[in-house]
């Protein structure tokens, strides 16, 4: 397959990319199997072991009611993953179907969808969201749907351009020649063209898609405790950080920051494998 | 000057359409917003002829459509309704509290300047050295900490540890006194009326959350500018410059970096906006009194007028802040023509 040996071919000239890769593979292998592997209820409090430093037994400690970080680290892995992919992938489909038919049709069409498209970029995205799951109501679900719309601008202009492009080009003219409908030759001929840009612009937003979600859960919106997540973790942690519990917080920031890290390099390398076989 | 006021005029016109899209959402939002407002603010054992009432006065017994003509027509007055929190008009809360975000938002922007724009220089200059692979790593990690983590390790490593930074609860220190208000900018009173112990105190205090914002802002700044110092080095004009022998600080930093500022410009703005929304986060992990935590606290209360007038109020500024980067497109290049 054309794609295996570009990337196989990339990811010979470029080692860091492909150890993110790999890294990525293994955390995503980690939200399957993970609570297989660990020896601890994420759940199970011990209030006689409470604010432990991290030992042998424990190796990220212990927080205020005695519940074992790592085990709760692992375990927030899998909802973290469904989170970003689940609302990275609603953006994708929602904003290719926008951008798509904006910018082969053209005209009033398109120029009502870049009006919602402008109407979600004029609020800072963070505050959307955070209404948006305000005004839904508390939950996973809903984080999902938040996260989606607001990344939706993103993955509708990407394809919004890309279709403009292409509209006149001759592949297209030969399509419908050979006696293909609009729609046929949209989503046939047309969109494949744009899924390229698309993988970069989904490896750039998911580790963006990842913070906000976060950062969502941190303010006290969506998952409640005691579910172990990311940023509910760092958030319950936050306290402990001025009287110098320290690994309460730490250990699932830093997870958080490892993912969103290995996500962003992956994406830079994967632009610049695209932008060097686009440009031979 | 008439050419540039007519831009102005223009540019506002043309941001209408999506103030109203605006307007639209944040008053659709809100009203979805679980929990009824008249029971919670009816007291503790409400009647439910209180609760009518109630629900009469805030005109929610009123169908969506009538709602929102009225509150559209409160817009028009500059009426946003009052906080059922603070029993305060929206618009006197927002902008008592906005001189905060502000000072803390645009300390980060400087901040995030000061970094970035270095390190971006730098690494465009010398393509592919260690500074530039420097320049990459640090701009794609500041990419990936969510600013709420920041925010906390600085707390630890220079209030916890060092003992250098005072505790992240507010502007000042608790028995300080504020200097008297002219302008909200805790530093600036301290200024002009001489407090230099209030001044160190809030600059103390303003330190590390605006620095737990840089950081969220360094890595779209840092990539702009090196891809736009790129660009800009590789053209004619400044062939041309080397050929005739220029100093190198000249053509460094007063043809090329002047050409491309235009896409850094751009980009703080966007950058800008990210901020505020960043703010709402950093102000909760700092206790900092602006509008964002304004906004977290009237959200927690479905506070519906509260709510809309800081969306409101931030959505307008944006659209502001994009027109003013126009104007100064103007100004840093010269080949843009205002209203031409």
């Amino acid at each position: 397959m054309a794609l295996a040996a570009a990337l196989h071919d990339g990811f010979r000239r470029d080692p860091l990319t492909a150890i993110t890769a790999g890294f990525i593979v293994a955390i995503c292998g980690l939200a399957l199997i993970g609570p297989w592997l660990t020896l601890h209820d994420p759940l199970a409090t011990d209030s006689a072991n409470a604010l432990r430093l991290p030992s042998w037994h424990s190796p990220c400690g212990t927080d205020q009611v005695g519940r074992d970080i790592c085990a709760r680290i692992v375990y927030a892995t899998r909802l973290d993953l469904f989170i970003a992919t689940s609302a990275v992938a609603l953006a994708i489909v929602v904003g290719s179907a926008l951008g798509s038919v904006a910018g082969f049709f053209g005209g009033w069409v398109d120029r009502i969808a870049m009006w919602v498209v402008d109407t979600i970029m004029a609020f800072p995205l963070f505050v959307l969201a955070m209404g948006i799951v305000a005004a839904l109501g508390s939950s996973v679900e809903n984080i999902v749907y938040a996260t989606a719309i607001v990344n939706v601008p993103f993955y509708a202009r990407t394809v919004r351009a890309e279709i403009n492009q292409r509209r006149e080009a001759g592949f297209v003219e030969a399509a419908r020649v050979s006696g293909n409908g609009s729609l046929r030759v949209l989503a046939y001929h047309l969109f494949p063209t744009t899924v390229p840009q698309l993988a970069v612009q989904m490896t750039l937003t998911m580790g963006w898609a990842m913070l906000n979600a976060a950062a969502l859960s941190y303010i006290g919106l969506g998952i409640r405790p005691p579910t172990p997540e990311w940023g509910i973790m760092v958030a319950e942690g936050a306290g402990f950080i001025i009287t110098g519990e320290w690994w309460v917080a730490l250990f699932p920031g830093l997870a958080l920051v490892l993912v969103v890290l290995s996500l962003n390099l992956l994406g830079d390398g994967l632009r610049d494998m695209i932008d060097a076989r686009e440009r031979r | 000057m008439a050419p540039l006021l007519w831009t102005i005029l223009r540019r506002l016109v043309l941001g209408l359409p999506t103030l109203f899209g605006v307007v639209v959402v944040s008053f659709s939002l809100t009203r979805l917003l679980p929990g009824d407002p008249a029971v919670y603010f009816a007291g503790a054992a409400p009647t439910p002829e209180a609760i009518a009432d109630l629900r009469r006065t805030l005109l929610l017994d009123r169908p969506l459509p009538q709602q929102f003509a009225a509150y559209l027509g409160d817009l028009l007055h500059g009426d946003l309704g009052r906080s059922l929190v603070t029993g305060q008009p929206v618009l006197q809360d927002l902008s008592t509290r906005f001189p905060a975000t502000l000072e803390l938002t645009l300390t980060a922007i400087a901040l995030a300047l000061l970094i970035a724009i270095p390190l971006g220089v730098a690494g465009a200059m010398r393509k592919r050295s260690g500074i530039d692979h420097i320049a990459r790593m640090v701009s794609t990690t500041a990419l990936s900490m969510p600013s709420f983590f920041t925010g906390l390790l600085l707390v630890f490593v220079f209030y916890y540890l060092l003992g250098v930074a005072p505790a992240p609860l507010g502007r000042l220190a608790p028995m300080g006194f504020p200097p008297p208000e002219h302008t909200g900018f805790m530093i600036v009173d301290a200024i002009l009326s001489r407090d230099w112990a209030a001044c160190r105190d809030a600059a103390a205090h303003l330190v590390l959350p605006a620095l737990a914002l840089a950081i969220a802002a360094v890595g779209p700044l840092t990539r702009v500018t090196r891809s736009a110092m790129l660009a800009v080095l590789s053209s004619d004009f400044i062939r041309a410059a080397r050929a005739y022998d220029l100093p190198r600080w000249k053509l460094v930093y007063a043809y090329a970096l002047r050409n491309a500022m235009l896409p850094v410009l751009t980009t703080a703005g966007v950058v800008f906006s990210f901020l505020i929304s960043a703010n709402v986060v950093v102000e909760k992990v700092f206790s900092w009194p602006g509008i964002g935590s304004y906004a977290l606290e009237a959200l927690v209360a479905s506070d519906y007028a509260a709510v809309q007038g800081f969306v409101l109020a931030v959505a307008t500024l944006y659209v502001l802040i994009n027109i003013a980067i126009d104007i100064l497109y103007g100004i840093v290049d010269v080949r843009v023509r205002l209203g031409g």
